[in-house]
């Protein structure tokens, strides 16, 4: 048998490769949203073009390992929010920005960086979402999820609606990022009062011409993917699980789909709603 | 040139090896594109294990972060011996620019005689790694906790395959040198340790079992001061070619284990904070090596 000529492989649609290893990067900017740090990190030697729904591996360069009960270990994983081109007047670099919330030893490192500190970024990595022909792009996030959705609005344009959930009106001032978003509020601080999928079940039912993508805890998702079963509509979700490597060599981040486990990593973190039978917590590390 | 080096008739850029699953080569081009093949991080490229049938692997959470490393609960998923030889094999061949160890596991001596049988026809297969850390289901013996079972494996196997054998001990063994001895004098061409170490944890809020399979193996540095010590305590009882590992993290550390008696290092968990961990650390080590 001979072998072929060594041919690239085609492109996937949503992923936009990564560098091989991970690259030292500087944070420039930070934000406090209420509850939640945005932090915008110069990465100098990455890619400009990550897809929305992609992911990127973060650890802070320096007490990373030191600190109380000596964690965080892992870097940990998070969909970038947005990505702008920065011209420092030497080159024009891409900027990524991270929407974080201090939950565990990891969260709390990377919320506490500062403009000026060093971060070790792996990515852009995984599967993003993907446009679905003419369908009308509905957008729902819930809490600290909304973070991917921010940067697909942004290249879907004004047409994509979005549909937001926080616990507070603390939580809520993430939805300051969005263009003209609908919030409603669990204490109705903010907006409605209620569930992000009640204001989705009223959409449907007015428009199965509509495509969703959501990202939010799995119990949110969980109601997204069966609202949608339901009404026909596509839906394409982007999951969490623990994660240790985000480039599918640790095979801990396995997700249940209708054929059997998949590696979120590298099927993932956005998948179609139709392979799943539901959707579940599957583990994180914060 | 000077950080070639020698295993089993092989010669290898350095001495930086992967240890079994925690480098999915065919998953990383996904991630990297061609640039893995140009800067492959490893000398020779050891597969995740392979089993005769397929292997779903335990359900979630599979991963828990401890103080200096993690305990994971994989469990072996893989697609089985067919299917890796049918769509694995030839991918791996087309992409590897640095020879395959294909590591298998059975669950008795007729299991393992039937994967390495399966493999010794493919030339791209340059030698195979037999995983020890499982049970034997008809003596109920893990095959590297006792050195009489491992010998009895190893004798069959050797039968069945003129390609050179790495035998992975089971850091959880009364006495991995004793399997090592064992192992060696039934024909092994080598020996790799350690595997991870059997532990658990509990999840803060429940205090039930943080991990779905309950219990599971860690590794990192955390691991790293136990497989000095049994890399160090096998290499000194054998006299075939011993590949260390256990939380190496720098070139620092793997010349640690080379100094112990180690011919080559593999490296794992590093990996997964950093796809490139390996070439790092074997550039690390040629510095080490050329200074001292």
């Amino acid at each position: 048998m001979t072998i072929a000529a060594r041919e690239p492989a085609p492109a996937e649609q949503g992923r936009t490769l990564a560098p091989l290893g991970r690259r030292l990067a500087r944070v420039v900017e930070t934000q406090t949203l209420g509850p939640y740090r945005l932090i915008a990190v110069a990465d100098r030697d990455g890619p400009g073009d990550p897809r929305p729904g992609q992911f990127y591996m973060l650890a802070a360069s320096d007490g990373w390992g030191g600190g109380a009960g000596e964690r965080p270990y892992l870097p940990r994983a998070f969909s970038f929010c947005r990505v702008r081109s920065a011209d420092d007047g030497a080159a024009v670099h891409p900027t990524l920005e991270f929407l974080l919330e201090a939950i565990g030893p990891g969260t709390e490192r990377l919320a506490g960086l500062s403009a000026g500190d060093g971060l070790w970024i792996a990515g852009p990595l995984g599967v993003g979402f993907s446009r679905d022909g003419d369908r009308r792009p509905l957008l729902v996030g819930g809490g600290i999820g909304a973070a991917p959705l921010l940067g697909w609005q942004d290249e879907l344009g004004a047409r994509a609606e979005a549909l937001l959930g926080f616990r507070s009106a603390a939580h809520a001032r993430a939805g300051e990022l969005f263009n003209a978003p609908v919030i409603c509020t669990d204490d109705g601080s903010v907006g409605r009062a209620g569930v992000v999928t009640e204001g989705l079940r009223a959409e449907l039912e007015r428009d199965r011409g509509a495509v969703v993508y959501a990202c939010g805890p799995a119990p949110m998702l969980e109601a997204v993917r069966a609202l949608c079963a339901a009404k026909d509509v596509p839906a394409q979700l982007a999951l969490e699980a623990g994660m240790a490597c985000g480039f599918g060599a640790c095979f801990g981040c396995v997700v249940s789909t209708r054929s059997g486990y998949l590696r979120l990593c590298v099927e993932g973190p956005v998948l179609d709603a139709a392979i799943l039978d539901r959707v579940d917590a599957f583990g994180a590390v914060h | 040139m000077s950080d070639t080096i020698e295993l089993c008739g092989r010669q290898l850029a350095n001495p930086v090896l992967n240890a079994s699953g925690t480098f999915d080569a065919l998953a990383a081009l996904r991630t990297f594109g061609e640039r893995l093949r140009d800067r492959f991080p490893f000398a020779a490229y050891v597969s995740k294990t392979i089993t005769v049938a397929r292997r779903e692997g335990n359900p979630p959470p599979r991963l828990w972060e401890v103080p200096a490393g993690l305990i994971n609960s994989i469990g072996l998923p893989n697609k089985g011996l067919e299917e890796f030889v049918v769509c694995d094999l030839p991918q791996l061949t087309e992409l590897l620019p640095v020879p395959l160890i294909v590591s298998v596991m059975g669950r008795t001596a007729d299991e393992l005689c039937e994967l390495v049988d399966a493999l010794d026809g493919h030339g791209s297969v340059a030698m195979i790694e037999l995983n020890f850390s499982c049970p034997n289901v008809e003596t109920g013996l893990v095959m590297g906790a006792d050195p009489a079972e491992a010998g009895r494996a190893v004798e069959r196997v050797r039968a069945a395959t003129g390609k050179p054998l790495i035998v992975k001990l089971s850091p959880n063994a009364p006495d991995p040198a004793a399997v090592a001895v064992a192992a060696a004098g039934a024909g092994a061409d080598a020996l790799s340790l350690i595997n991870t170490i059997k532990a658990s944890a509990l999840h803060p809020d429940t205090r039930e079992p943080a991990l779905g399979a309950r219990a599971g193996g860690l590794s990192g540095p955390a691991v790293r001061a136990i497989a000095l010590e049994q890399v160090g305590s096998v290499a000194r009882a054998v006299a075939i070619p011993v590949i260390g590992m256990g939380g190496i993290a720098t070139g620092r550390d793997a010349a640690d284990f080379l100094a112990v008696g180690a011919r080559c290092v593999a490296v794992g968990t590093e990996s997964f904070r950093d796809a490139a961990a390996g070439r790092r650390i074997a550039d690390e080590l040629s510095t080490i090596l050329k200074t001292s």
